[in-house]
């Protein structure tokens, strides 16, 4: 039988032969770690804790401000040594408290276990809001928020994502392998806040042990293991939906709008433990790969721990390294300095040589449409990009700029090395920038 | 073959007919000044009078709105022109350049991260504020250079922006392309200018940059009147510049330039002094 999948996409070498086969390794704590206090899409927490104080792991260290916010909790017991800002992966510095871990690990005494059978789907929202849940899978949009949809959208399909299309990335993977049940258990709650029949959990074929996995974890529930073929970006939520529903997400809408929520198997699993142990998000699994570092692992790493650490960690650099990439290579983001903090969105750290690393002079397009015919919205990156280049902002929007997701997947493609997503997300802010004004 | 030929040239005739009894009567009226001012201005666009192109500003001027010494592509001529067509007198208005306060190019000024990204300088600061290690110094990825229209800006080897002052109109755009606001406008006659743009401390300035301006007060006690500081940065007086140029050989960082007459500076590296044209 043909899998399901969306139209356009391409197949970059996924490089994930590395870490796929290594089982995750918890990470030491660092000597001191640095929360941000932004770690979700939204308004940044608010710090509500003094220098000097003791706090316990899990104890809340920011207040969510806002409806579109979440709380931040402390990833370990210690002393809070500093609030101040710090470097931040987005690449400035942003308000952040610094904790001096004691070591004992010891947790919050106001955490409790919950029997998620005993909640209705409103006070299980608000647990997760207050665990500070939030996609894991890199946007950290807050999960609560994603949970609730409108009276006016009936929601008929819950989509678990186990796609992890980003090439050397493995976290979702072993996760899977080595936690299945935990995923399982997070996926049912989810189910419960919905209250939706249809459960789909999708995962790339690239990852057969996963597979079969699930299928034997799921076969007394009624959640569905659909294999997808490989293809990036197929995580993409908007994509996912494509390949699973054959739905389209209309331009300019959410999910929600055709009947779809997606949420990530990470996200399963920390909802689980925050409904069944009580426990916030303070920690994740963290992809530390590529060629630059010398045994790249699969970490479970304490929120705030900074990059040096899981660098050595890791046996430190192979080599000079060229590129520090957040997130995976594709889309995630390079950082200019090994000071910044995993944060809840830190789904890998890739380290890439300086030889690694070719960077080619843009040359003319060819009008060869090869952008066009792997762009999973169906947009036309080249003539966006043209218009960013001659900042025809408005022109730009009539071609549905904003729409772009930015996986990347046309300048992958470019024989011509045109930076095109680089300048549609210019013109996209632009754009922003000009429908506020007008 | 007659007949075609009498027959399109029927058609021709017709046609001609209606176009030219359209033309007489739904002929849009224009106002004659607006129209003499369209053709006295430069046409280029630019926006600089505030108006969205020459055309606006044709009609602004001819009902009064703006006044006609706006147009610095122009300049004295063109106000004078459009004067003329209004029957007015006007007082001439000092002619401005572009100044880029920058002079600390690739060798001599530090960089953060080596940037691989977009070549813009507006995509270049949303990047971690920048490659540059100087909150001010010039990105020298040319943004500037493709918002010049009159092609007046050039980028150096070392990536430092370099305005040709005989080419720049001071229309300003440049200013408008900039995401560091390292490009000033100043009165052509002034030539003598600080080209530094950094407000930090001397220390601070002094980590990344080895041109740049540390605030320490030697040209303002050499030339009172011709130097201001403001938060750790000198700059130059503009109204009374006269004798600006005697700190050039006093100021410790070479940070202090001629413009046009580089004659003065005891200069340790003659590639970098932004050049005259």
């Amino acid at each position: 039988m043909k899998l399901p999948t969306f139209p356009g996409g391409i197949h970059p070498p996924d490089n994930k032969a590395t870490t796929a086969g290594k089982a995750i390794v918890n990470c030491p704590l660092p000597n001191e770690l640095i929360v941000p206090m932004l770690q979700h899409i939204g308004a940044p927490a608010e710090c509500c804790v003094t220098v000097g104080q003791q706090v316990a792991k899990g104890e809340q260290i920011g207040t969510a401000v806002g409806p579109v916010s979440v709380p931040i909790h402390a990833p370990t017991s210690g002393e809070v040594i500093a609030i101040e800002p710090r470097l931040h992966p987005v690449g400035r510095p942003l308000p952040a408290v610094v904790i001096r871990p004691d070591g004992d690990e010891r947790w919050h005494e106001g955490l409790q276990a919950c029997d998620p059978d005993s909640l209705n789907p409103d006070e299980l929202r608000q647990l997760l809001r207050q665990a500070g849940i939030v996609g894991l899978g890199g946007a950290t949009f807050p999960t609560h928020i994603k949970l609730s949809p409108p009276p006016d959208r009936r929601i008929d399909t819950l989509i678990i994502n186990g796609v992890e299309c980003e090439p050397y990335l493995t976290g979702d993977h072993r996760l899977m392998l080595e936690e299945g049940s935990t995923i399982v258990d997070g996926i049912l709650i989810l189910r419960k806040i919905l209250g939706v029949d249809r459960v789909i959990l999708a995962i790339e074929n690239n990852k057969s042990d996963a597979i079969a996995v699930m299928r034997q974890l799921c076969t007394a529930t009624p959640i569905q293991v659909q294999p997808l073929p490989v293809k990036y970006p197929q995580g993409a939520e908007k994509q996912l939906i494509e390949a699973v529903t054959g739905r389209q997400v209309p331009s300019g809408k959410l999910p929600m709008d055709c009947g779809a929520v997606v949420q990530n198997v990470g996200t399963a699993a920390a909802v689980n433990t925050a409904v069944h142990l009580g426990r916030p998000l303070v920690e994740r699994i963290t992809t530390v790969t590529g060629t630059g570092v010398r045994s790249p692992k699969n970490l479970r790493v304490a929120i705030g721990t900074p990059l040096t650490h899981l660098i050595e960690q890791c046996g430190g650099f192979s080599d000079d390294p060229g590129k520090i990439i957040l997130g995976g290579p594709m889309m995630g983001n390079s950082q200019i300095s090994l000071e910044v903090p995993v944060i809840r969105g830190t789904s890998g750290l890739l380290v890439l040589r300086q030889q690694d690393i070719s960077v080619k002079k843009p040359g003319p397009c060819i009008r060869c449409g090869q952008c066009v015919k792997v762009c999973p919205i169906h947009l036309q990156p080249t003539v966006i990009a043209l218009c960013a280049r001659l900042g025809l902002v408005e022109k730009a929007d009539s071609h549905n700029a904003l729409d772009c997701i930015e996986c990347g997947c046309c300048t992958y493609q470019c024989p011509a090395t045109l930076p095109l997503v680089q300048s549609i997300r210019e013109i996209k802010g632009a754009i922003m920038e000009h429908k506020r004004k007008h | 073959m007659l007949a075609a030929v009498a027959c399109l040239g029927g058609i021709g005739l017709v046609a001609a007919t209606a176009l030219g009894i359209a033309a007489k009567k739904f002929a849009v009226e224009v106002d004659p000044k607006e129209a003499a001012i369209l053709a006295a201005l430069p046409g280029v666009n630019c926006g600089a009078c505030g108006e969205p192109g020459c055309s606006g500003y044709a009609r602004a001027v001819a009902e009064g709105r703006l006044a006609p010494n706006l147009c610095p592509p122009g300049g004295q001529q063109t106000a004078e022109a459009l004067a003329a067509i209004l029957g007015i007198k006007i007082t001439a208005k000092e002619p401005a350049v572009a100044v880029v306060i920058c002079q600390g190019g690739d060798d001599l000024a530090r960089q953060k991260y080596h940037y691989l990204g977009l070549e813009d300088c507006n995509a270049a600061q949303k990047l971690a504020g920048g490659p540059k290690s100087c909150p001010g110094g010039c990105l020298g990825l040319g943004s500037c250079v493709r918002a010049c229209l009159f092609g007046a800006i050039t980028i150096t080897s070392e990536h430092l922006a370099v305005i040709d002052r005989d080419k720049c109109t001071g229309c300003e755009q440049c200013l408008k392309s900039c995401p560091r606001q390292v490009m000033i406008m100043a009165p052509k006659a002034v030539t003598t200018h600080v080209l530094c743009n950094s407000h930090d401390k001397g220390a601070e300035v002094r980590k990344y940059c080895q041109v740049g301006c540390i605030g320490c007060n030697i040209c303002k006690k050499t030339v009172p009147e011709a130097y201001t500081i403001d938060n750790f940065l000198a700059r130059v007086n503009y109204t009374q510049a006269d004798h600006a140029a005697r700190a050039i050989a006093k100021c410790p960082m070479n940070c202090i330039r001629d413009l046009v007459d580089n004659s003065s500076v005891g200069d340790p590296d003659p590639k970098t002094t932004a050049p005259a044209d």
